[in-house]
């Protein structure tokens, strides 16, 4: 048993920190939010040049290699930051649906110009009427002479309006909720017949609605196997599931620094406010939220390669749900401690309690994995 | 990062579960299993086996009769012999008074106290709390008057744990009454129990039970040499005492064997035309504990692990988040044991089997032994600190509020 980092592993968190701490001023962050893409391109460059965007990637692929441990240490730092570039969305997601399912031939194609920050991608799972069921696709595929045709819908996709390249579940074969029959596809977004309709998320984040009529897919563009994406989309969820959880975490840390910050310099009554035992003993159970919550976030990302299927979801949505209880106790706690600033839109607290809302609802929220956490309870 | 135990610590637990399956006499395993509190013989009596194994101090290091275990595999017995379950070694005997000795006792006193401690041939309590003086510890006025090679203690303590069945008694008495800071005046003593003077009077728990006393000292004569530490130093001895070794606090193992029992007993009750255990609102409270649960052990592993790193170093205050967690999970999975048992966890059968021993077995004893340990946990949250003298401790040492 043992939570030390490596050399590499403390050498990667301090590079990212310090390039965070010069470019991810609350300040400079609105300004990349006012960008077309409503992030920063040019810290995207830097990203690649640091090698964050190959971090998890094959060394053939232009990547280093790295595990569930690196990239949380990213996540948390960005979530310290709110960071807004499409981490999650293209190296996490995308990449661990590739790097798992892809074949040689796509992975060449694609890792490569993603890890030098040349190409992004989304992944475009989730529809309208699914919520946070992974089985729900109503999406279909059906099979030509070239390859494939899409049609169908996806909802709530993040970064899905910017990306190059989108990673589509389609059905192949089955009715809704079959655990079988489901496809996933490698398709441009720019083919003919995707639409895509894009907006900000309540924490200012990009996501997408994507319409597909008829969209055509090249036989090679399928990943996997016809019809076996079920395990590679519940993989691809788990990694998200860590690393946004390790982002929360981060943003979790910010939020109680900030609060107990602001209470020992607001004064009330002639004293701090943070004298107050109410408030110090509020402050002191954030602490204990914010501790657990890493623990979970911990166990997150060391049960990413766990290789029994089983133990693997269980601790991962045991995970989730600690998490996401955890955050939702130091957002709403941070906002109450601060009164009315903590309200206000000029004011970091509230971006912070936002992005921990939305990560809340990514994946399954508590209450979901709670219920399928129950229906094993024997 | 690794989330796994070496090999070595792997063997280790797969030693002391077959020990603990092998060697816990049945009828002790079936009281504990039921929910009892272990009787006092049940404690010494597997104390003793422990003992024989070189198990029962199991925090000491080896020159002391300890097993010299790391603090992983400390926490390892620890949660094996909870979820055996078995009775807890005595904490006062191990975990307070046998580490005190260690760190300042004379050798006089190693040699004389620590063989018998780990042995239990002596039970020890704790003189600390008085009515004046509970979290505020340093408040305390039971006074101790030099005259020759003796102290002459007068005074009162109360919530003292089984000191109706104890031979010894550390105490914190004031020897310095004038002292500028309170806890400057303050010194340690070893008292023996039988000493002319004491009087020992029962406290019933709102449990129904007698574990806690009150404990009167008029006159009573203690050698010097039952001095641990020097006079008016006792307070450093006690919160070397109060913060050695915490990370067993959280007695998880204690916890997840109440969930394991619940659910067995949820198999067997019906609600709503079905076993308990089909019960979605059941299930749900079951699912939050175990992720709580989990939340937790993993956390504990983080103190642990860092406090392997730093041994001789000060406890993490971390230590302080696991005693509020942990209580509140020990809590929290009592009552969902009394739960289960539903109307039946409510009877106190306990006078009735006393004056009607001939009649048929009433409830289930699983069930009012349920209610009885969620009554006597209430005391979880109090005792060791309080949780909220725990957020203090946690606003000073880590928020410097």
């Amino acid at each position: 048993m043992n939570f030390d980092l490596s050399d590499e592993q403390r050498l990667l968190r301090d590079a990212v920190d310090r390039l965070l701490a010069d470019h991810y001023g609350f300040a400079q962050r609105r300004s990349y939010l006012a960008e077309p893409e409503g992030w920063s391109k040019s810290l995207w460059s830097r990203y690649a040049e640091q090698g964050l965007l190959g971090l998890p990637f094959a060394e053939e692929y232009g990547g280093f290699g790295g595990g569930a441990i690196e990239t949380m240490l990213v996540m948390e730092a960005f979530g310290r930051v709110l960071a807004l570039e499409p981490y999650l969305a293209t190296v996490v997601l995308s990449g661990t649906a590739l790097s798992l399912a892809g074949s040689e031939a796509q992975k060449s194609a694609i890792l490569p110009p993603v890890a030098e920050g040349r190409m992004t991608l989304a992944f475009a799972h989730g529809e309208r009427q699914a919520r946070y069921d992974l089985t729900d696709v109503l999406t279909t595929a059906r099979p030509t002479a070239g390859g494939w045709v899409l049609d169908g819908a996806k909802s709530v996709v993040a970064h899905g309006g910017g990306a190059d390249r989108l990673i589509v579940s389609a059905r192949i074969a089955g009715e809704r909720d079959d655990p079988d029959g489901i496809g996933l596809f490698l398709v441009d977004a720019e083919a003919n017949g995707l639409a895509r309709r894009s907006y900000p998320m309540r924490d200012g984040t990009q996501a997408a609605e994507i319409a597909l009529h008829a969209v055509e897919v090249a036989r090679d563009d399928l990943l996997g196997e016809p019809g076996a994406a079920l395990p590679i989309i519940e993989r691809v969820v788990e990694a998200g599931i860590a690393a946004s959880s390790a982002e929360a975490i981060g943003a979790m840390e910010a939020m109680h620094a900030m609060t107990l910050e602001y209470l020992k310099t607001r004064q009330q009554f002639g004293k701090p406010i943070g004298q107050n035992q109410a408030l110090q003993h509020r402050a002191a159970e954030m602490l204990i939220a914010l501790e657990e919550g890493r623990s979970m976030a911990m166990l997150a990302a060391m049960m990413v390669e766990e290789p029994d299927p089983a133990e693997r979801a269980r601790n991962i949505a045991m995970a989730k749900i600690g998490v996401g209880q955890a955050s939702r106790f130091v957002a709403q706690n941070a906002i109450q401690l601060h009164g009315g600033i903590g309200m206000t839109e000029e004011y970091a607290v509230g971006h912070y309690f936002r992005r921990v809302m939305v990560i809340e609802h990514m994946f399954g929220d508590p209450t979901y994995h709670l219920s399928r956490l129950a229906e094993q309870v024997q | 990062m690794d989330l796994r135990f070496t090999a070595a610590e792997l063997a280790l637990r797969d030693e002391i579960r077959a020990f603990i399956r092998d060697r816990l006499p049945d009828d002790i395993r079936e009281r504990m299993r039921l929910g009892y509190a272990p009787r006092k013989e049940d404690t010494v009596r597997w104390q003793r086996i422990l003992n024989e194994r070189g198990w029962a101090a199991f925090n000491w290091p080896r020159d002391y009769g300890g097993p010299g275990w790391t603090p992983v595999e400390r926490m390892i017995f620890l949660e094996e012999n909870q979820l055996a379950p078995a009775p807890e070694v005595s904490s006062f005997n191990i975990t307070m008074i046998g580490p005190v000795l260690i760190q300042f006792g004379t050798e006089e006193q190693k040699r004389r106290f620590l063989p018998r401690a780990a042995n239990i041939d002596d039970w020890w309590c704790q003189g600390f709390s008085e009515p004046g003086a509970g979290s505020d510890l340093a408040a305390l006025k039971t006074a101790a008057k030099r005259e020759g090679d003796h102290y002459v203690v007068n005074g009162q303590k109360i919530w003292t744990s089984t000191a109706h069945h104890a031979d010894w008694c550390f105490c914190l008495v004031r020897t310095d009454p004038a002292a500028k800071k309170r806890q400057e005046g303050i010194s340690f003593l070893l008292i023996d129990m039988k000493t002319p003077g004491i009087t020992v009077r029962p406290i019933v728990s709102i449990d129904g039970s007698h574990h806690l006393n009150e404990v009167f000292f008029d006159d009573v004569r203690v050698p010097v040499a039952m001095r641990v530490g020097e006079e008016n130093r006792g307070w450093d001895v006690a919160k070397y005492l109060l913060g050695h070794e915490r990370t067993g606090i959280a007695r998880l193992g204690k916890s997840k064997e109440r969930v394991t029992f619940a659910r067995e007993k949820a198999r067997e009750v019906r609600a709503n035309g079905r076993p308990l255990i089909e019960d979605p609102a059941f299930r749900l409270r079951v699912a939050q504990l175990e992720v709580d649960i989990k939340a937790l052990e993993i956390t504990q592993f983080r103190v642990v692990s860092d406090y392997a790193k730093k041994e001789a170093g000060k406890p993490d205050p971390l230590s302080s988040a696991l005693k509020i967690k942990g209580t509140e999970l020990l809590q929290a999975t009592t009552e969902l044991a009394m739960d289960v048992g539903g109307p039946l966890a409510m009877p106190d059968w306990a006078q009735e089997l006393e004056a009607l021993s001939n009649e048929p077995e009433l409830g289930p004893a699983w069930a009012s032994e349920a209610t009885k340990s969620y009554l006597f946990l209430r005391a979880a949250s109090i005792y060791g600190g309080t949780n909220e003298i725990q957020k203090n401790i946690l606003t000073k040492a880590v928020l410097g509020l």
